[in-house]
């Protein structure tokens, strides 16, 4: 982790004070993220690649870095709000196109899965390579329930989320029993398990899968598309938006959590499980709120993956899909929020848009993590020390 | 000033064939500082162990404030008043020096999953009242550590990172404080300040207790009211300091038989 400096004085860029600076990335980065969805060639999207690189050097060199962070910290708030608008804004300038639209959900619903494994792996320490079998648990749960009952579907997101809670807790007496190593074991047997019972299980689909219904909120279905102003945007738009509101919840809670006592606790549990314990921290409810915690989360991003995408198979959930959970909070850098959105980001799409990592797209995210691990292994974002209220200063 | 706050009656603790503790006996008085010395391996380590609840004791009992404290599990010692630092410091690196100080103040933390994500503005308050007990608490210590409170203590010397230790322990506001060998891995000059902190320490906490498990025969005459100690998991002495050190026994123990 590095030091937030909050020094007195705002930190500017090129004469720019810090929100100007923010501001300015963050319509950079959507303009960026918008024309990355929308590549279609190869030569285009290696030229992006080359503009984002040599963007990240000339803005760590001139303090671009150091002046966004303030920004980050001084204005929050506002922020905060720019960020959530440009996302909505590059929703409805892809508008029509399904499959740019299709990626970028994954992306925010990866993002929501990836916050709650950051949950229990980067703030608790219990590394969980089942992350997409609690996905593929809400996923299944959105197939069975809008195929047999007629709940609201907004509630059955809430229902994915229980039950992968529910299922977890299966899990929960070995992972919080053993330490470290053991408990990764207990998850992959967990991981390979889950896919093997869905295989088997003919209530369930067998091989072949399950279809889900579609998203409904206020009789309004998910499936139609919207009409704005005239043209007919594609229905992905309805996912994306959903997608981007949980990403958001999922985000702010993340931080939340880190933010408070509660963030201090789960933290001293990874670091020190005897200290903690002399401390008073009670360190197996500790791991039981983080791991059921940041199953809920992964379980509601699953639940509306699987309605969105309209089929569920076993072979979607797969330990190599957990692994690439992992991979991006690893990627972006244990603890770390932004890190692990700007990781989905690149673990999600770039193999879309590059068909030769596509084919060996597992080999070479294993390849950048352990180059992770080795080079940086505090991730592309590193964790900031914890700063309870941003922009808070002791008056002193 | 006289009703002893510890008492540890024929504690003992055997790992497989080994007894690592052998019926240890004694009491410390309130406001009283006790050294327990002895070679490597003589127990000294353990019986902290076995006090705080890191692992049961095989035999014995140990009673604080006047209530029986065997066996309880370490969340409930530190609840009952007992702090302690560790021989290897077992500090968080890679988080502050508040987040460090406020895990030892966990007792006292609002811990509801409610009032930590949805009530920020409460938690802002407490937030602030901590962190001004915290710079009080670490400025006794030391004004310059006091004004670096949200750097990562992986960066600070040993002598900081002692020091943060004992504000750690010291925050929850214990009656006794046990304190690990505090001097290992540093040098003369420091040791010397450290224990400059503690017996001030002792001076500003009313009624705190201390036990020290130390090498240095110089810190222990100088802060210890009284001394036990150990031998192979015995006691083998105990008394003011210039007891022990005229004690035959004691001398063998260190220096070996003729």
């Amino acid at each position: 982790m590095s030091r937030a400096p909050l020094t007195a004085t705002p930190t500017t860029w090129l004469g720019l004070p810090p929100l100007a600076v923010g501001v300015l990335f963050v319509v950079l980065a959507s303009t960026y993220a918008w024309l990355f969805l929308h590549a279609e060639s190869e030569p285009e999207v290696l030229v992006l690649l080359a503009v984002a690189a040599v963007a990240a050097v000339i803005g760590g060199r001139t303090g671009a870095d150091r002046a966004l962070s303030s920004a980050m910290t001084r204005h929050s708030g506002a922020m905060n709000g720019v960020i959530v608008l440009s996302v909505v804004a590059v929703i409805f300038l892809l508008g029509t196109e399904h499959f740019p639209l299709l990626m970028l959900t994954t992306v925010l619903l990866y993002v929501t899965a990836a916050l709650g494994l950051n949950i229990q792996f980067g703030y608790t320490g219990m590394v969980n390579f089942a992350g997409a079998a609690f996905f593929g648990i809400g996923a299944y749960t959105a197939a069975v329930m809008t195929a047999h009952t007629s709940i609201p579907p907004l509630l059955i997101l809430v229902l994915g989320g229980v039950m992968s809670a529910l299922i977890g807790f299966i899990l929960v007496i070995p992972v919080v029993r053993t330490r470290g190593h053991y408990s990764a074991v207990v998850t992959i047997a967990f991981a390979v398990l889950f896919k093997t019972f869905l295989e088997v299980n003919d209530i369930l689909g067998g091989p072949q899968g399950l279809m889900v219904g579609s998203m409904t909120i206020l009789g309004w279905d998910f499936n139609n598309s919207p009409v704005l102003f005239g043209i007919e945007l594609s229905f992905y738009v309805n996912y994306a938006l959903l997608g981007a509101t949980l990403a958001v919840v999922a985000f702010m809670f993340t931080r939340r959590l880190e933010r408070s006592w509660l963030g201090l606790t789960l933290d001293s549990v990874r670091l020190d499980e005897t200290a903690s314990a002399c401390f008073g921290i009670g360190v197996t409810r500790a791991k039981v709120l983080a791991f059921t915690i940041g199953n809920v989360m992964t379980g509601i991003a699953g639940t509306l993956y699987g309605m969105m995408v309209s089929f569920v198979a076993p072979t979607s959930f797969t330990f190599a899909d957990s692994l690439l959970l992992v991979a991006i909070v690893l990627l972006g850098g244990m603890g770390s929020p932004w890190g692990t959105a700007l990781a989905a980001f690149i673990v999600i799409v770039l193999p879309e848009k590059l068909q030769i990592i596509q084919e060996y797209r597992f080999l070479l995210f294993s390849v950048l993590v352990i180059a992770m691990l080795l080079f940086r292994p505090d991730g592309l974002l590193p964790r900031k020390v914890r700063d309870y209220v941003p922009g808070w200063r002791a008056d002193t | 000033m006289t009703d002893p706050v510890l008492e540890i009656v024929g504690l003992s603790k055997t790992f497989g064939g080994v007894t690592a503790l052998d019926a240890l006996s004694m009491s410390v008085r309130r406001g009283e500082i006790v050294g327990l010395i002895g070679p490597n391996g003589s127990g000294k380590t353990t019986s902290f162990n076995a006090v705080t609840g890191i692992f049961p004791p095989s035999d014995g009992t140990v009673r604080f404030d006047g209530t029986d404290i065997t066996g309880l599990s370490p969340q409930k010692v530190y609840a009952a008043g007992i702090a302690r630092t560790f021989q290897r410091s077992r500090l968080c690196l890679p988080l502050s020096i508040f987040d460090n100080i406020m895990v030892g103040n966990h007792g006292r933390l609002s811990k509801g999953l409610w009032f930590n994500l949805v009530r920020r503005r409460a938690f802002r308050r407490e937030f602030e009242r901590c962190h001004a007990q915290t710079r009080a608490l670490v400025g006794t210590f030391s004004a310059s550590l006091a004004d670096r409170m949200f750097e990562p203590v992986g960066a600070l010397p040993m002598i900081e990172r002692r020091r943060i230790e004992i504000c750690r322990a010291l925050i929850s506001q214990p009656k006794l404080l046990l304190l690990d060998e505090p001097s290992a891995g540093m040098t003369h000059d420091e040791t010397t300040q450290l224990m400059d902190d503690i017996l001030d320490v002792r001076q500003r906490l009313e009624g705190l207790s201390i036990i020290i498990i130390e090498h240095e025969m110089g810190v222990i005459e100088r802060i210890t009211d009284h001394c036990v100690v150990l031998n192979y998991g015995r006691k083998i002495c105990e008394g003011t300091f210039a007891h022990i050190a005229a004690d035959p026994e004691v001398q063998q123990a260190y220096l070996g038989a003729e």
